[in-house]
């Protein structure tokens, strides 16, 4: 297949990766071999955004450790990598921010990247360097999740309708399922969802791996082994600062999460 | 801390291996976690035993090949490891004559015993924090009459084979009955399974009920080798399903295809083959 013909696409995980897992780094996997296999696309790059301390979720360590355990778990990749942005911000961003954030990061490096090439002669240019240069198609973002995202579009407070809106429209979504669950019911049953079904790529996982990040950090407050389940350099990491405990558990236990506070305060006229 | 009420255990999984997964691995850690949790044993091994060519199960690769990647899975563990006896003999062996014979390998104050590698020392900078003292060097006992003193094998296994024992012409019966009572098994299975309703409708295993250990694995992990193989076949990332070292030795020597999936295809598995000729049940 000739690579000019695709869209370049980037991937983003946003999540509070406590800890990353194997079944996170396994999304964008299947993400990717996916949207390969339509045909349209060229995955470029995959980013994993852990959420800002600021969110308050029951038992999120330190964006610090948290963006540290996702580095070391994707050491060994080629084109997933951890993007400390969403986790610097001093108040929790909502998700769509996110998004344009790394797109106009992505536009951005290609405008650069298009400037540099026209000052080269052509004769510095690689084969590669010409396609691309001559073929600029602007890359696309879209948003990788499970099944268990799409539904939280229905939580009251939780998310802005025209935030919705953007993410569907604008970017689009890869969302991950299990053998058994079906996201495109859900879909149906959306108004919003259904008109911009041609941008919501379902990719059905059939081995089934269901590694929870609550489930693990329940394994390591107990003393249980989760090694195959979580990298090995994430294992010592966590045992090396004792990040996991039962007092680390009951953070922002009883705290409703910041987007919850955000929108609830507001009046917002979709939600009689 | 050494505890001399505490039975030792040494873990022993058979299977294809074709190829091994991480799920393969997590059994161990489960199957450990678990036995350890009810304060009366001690795990001081786990092997790793890859069936025989001889098996003739389809898409079974060479056997050379299963068990170097499952020494690449195991070379960072310090007390799992991969024994090849099973996968070098040049007939079919029984599970019950491997279990006897790791059993006989533990009773032997053989020099050259698996044993005296199976003292699981710490490596430096790995001891975890949250459970101080928990694989504690294990110090060779002396040969002694105490049943106790002799470490058991046991076999691990998931809910498939433990409810494989239903197969006709699969299993011997009195096999079964010898691996309950004299080793017993260690076996894991996903929420929601049948396997307590099995181990009730079996004389046999209800008998030896105490000596089976049935492990609960919440963490839904059902990584096949079947299902790898399958996504290799179609181009597909097997990517955080088996260790790094697995999937680049699979790449580097091209090993499944759909030549491979071919092999053995319309041949009799070896246990059916010898059982059918044998008529008692």
């Amino acid at each position: 297949v000739r690579m000019k013909s695709r869209i370049p696409l980037i991937l983003v995980a946003c999540g509070s990766f406590n800890p990353i897992t194997n079944m996170h780094m396994r999304l964008f996997e299947l993400a990717r071999d996916h949207l390969h296999q339509t045909g349209q696309y060229q995955v470029i790059e995959g980013i994993v955004s852990p959420v800002s301390d600021d969110y308050g979720k029951k038992g999120l360590v330190s964006a610090r450790h948290r963006t540290a355990m996702a580095k070391l778990a994707l050491e060994t990749s080629d084109w997933i990598r951890v993007d400390p942005w969403e986790s610097e911000q001093e108040t929790w961003t909502e998700t769509v921010k996110v998004l344009r954030h790394h797109y106009n990061e992505s536009l951005r490096l290609l405008q650069s990247k298009n400037e540099f090439m026209k000052n080269k002669r052509p004769i510095e240019r690689s084969t590669e360097d010409s396609l691309s240069y001559q073929h600029s198609v602007l890359p696309e973002l879209k948003l990788l999740c499970g099944a268990d995202f799409l539904q939280t579009f229905k939580t009251p407070n939780l998310w802005k309708e025209e935030h919705i809106k953007e993410i569907v429209e604008k970017f689009g979504l890869v969302c991950i399922s299990r053998a058994g669950s079906d996201p495109a019911q859900y879909i149906n049953e959306s108004d919003l969802l259904i008109k911009y079904q041609h941008n919501i790529f379902l990719v059905k996982e059939w081995i089934q791996n269901e590694i929870s990040a609550t489930q693990i950090r329940y394994a390591l407050c107990r003393g249980l082994s989760v090694k195959y389940l979580i990298p090995d350099s994430v294992i010592s990491y966590i045992a090396q600062h004792n990040i996991y405990t039962e007092e680390s558990e009951q953070k922002n236990e009883g705290d409703l999460l910041q987007p919850l506070k955000l929108h609830s305060a507001a009046v917002n006229p979709l939600n009689n | 801390m050494e505890d001399p009420d505490k039975t030792e255990v040494v873990l022993l999984a058979c299977g294809s291996f074709n190829p091994i997964t991480n799920m393969h691995l997590r059994l161990f850690e489960l199957a450990r976690d678990h036995l350890h949790e009810t304060g009366k044993y001690k795990v001081i091994k786990g092997i790793i035993s890859p069936v025989g060519d001889a098996y003739k199960k389809k898409g079974l690769i060479n056997a050379n090949h299963r068990v170097t990647m499952a020494k690449l899975a195991t070379k960072d563990s310090d007390w799992v490891e991969v024994d090849d006896w099973e996968s070098s003999q040049s007939e079919w062996m029984e599970t019950l004559k491997v279990l006897r014979y790791h059993h006989q390998k533990l009773l032997s104050p053989d020099p050259t015993s698996s044993l005296q590698n199976a003292i699981p020392l710490t490596k430096p900078g790995r001891k975890r924090k949250q459970e101080p003292n928990r694989h504690d060097p294990v110090k060779k006992k002396k040969q002694s009459p105490n049943i106790k003193s002799v470490p058991q094998v046991k076999l691990l296994c998931g809910s498939d084979i433990l409810e494989s024992f239903g197969i006709p012409n699969l299993w011997k019966s009195e096999d079964i009955t010898e691996i309950v009572e004299n080793h017993g098994l260690v076996c894991i299975s996903r929420v929601g399974n049948s396997v307590q309703k099995f181990i009730y409708e079996s004389d046999i295993l209800w008998r030896h009920k105490n000596n089976i250990h049935l492990v609960e694995e919440w963490i839904t992990n059902d990584i096949s080798s079947t299902k790898i193989r399958r996504a290799l076949r179609r181009g597909q990332s097997i990517r955080y399903l088996v260790p790094d070292i697995v999937r680049a030795y699979i790449e580097k020597h091209n090993l499944y295809s759909s030549e491979s999936e071919d092999r053995n295809a319309g041949v009799v598995l070896a246990p059916l083959q010898k059982h059918a000729s044998d008529s008692k049940y």
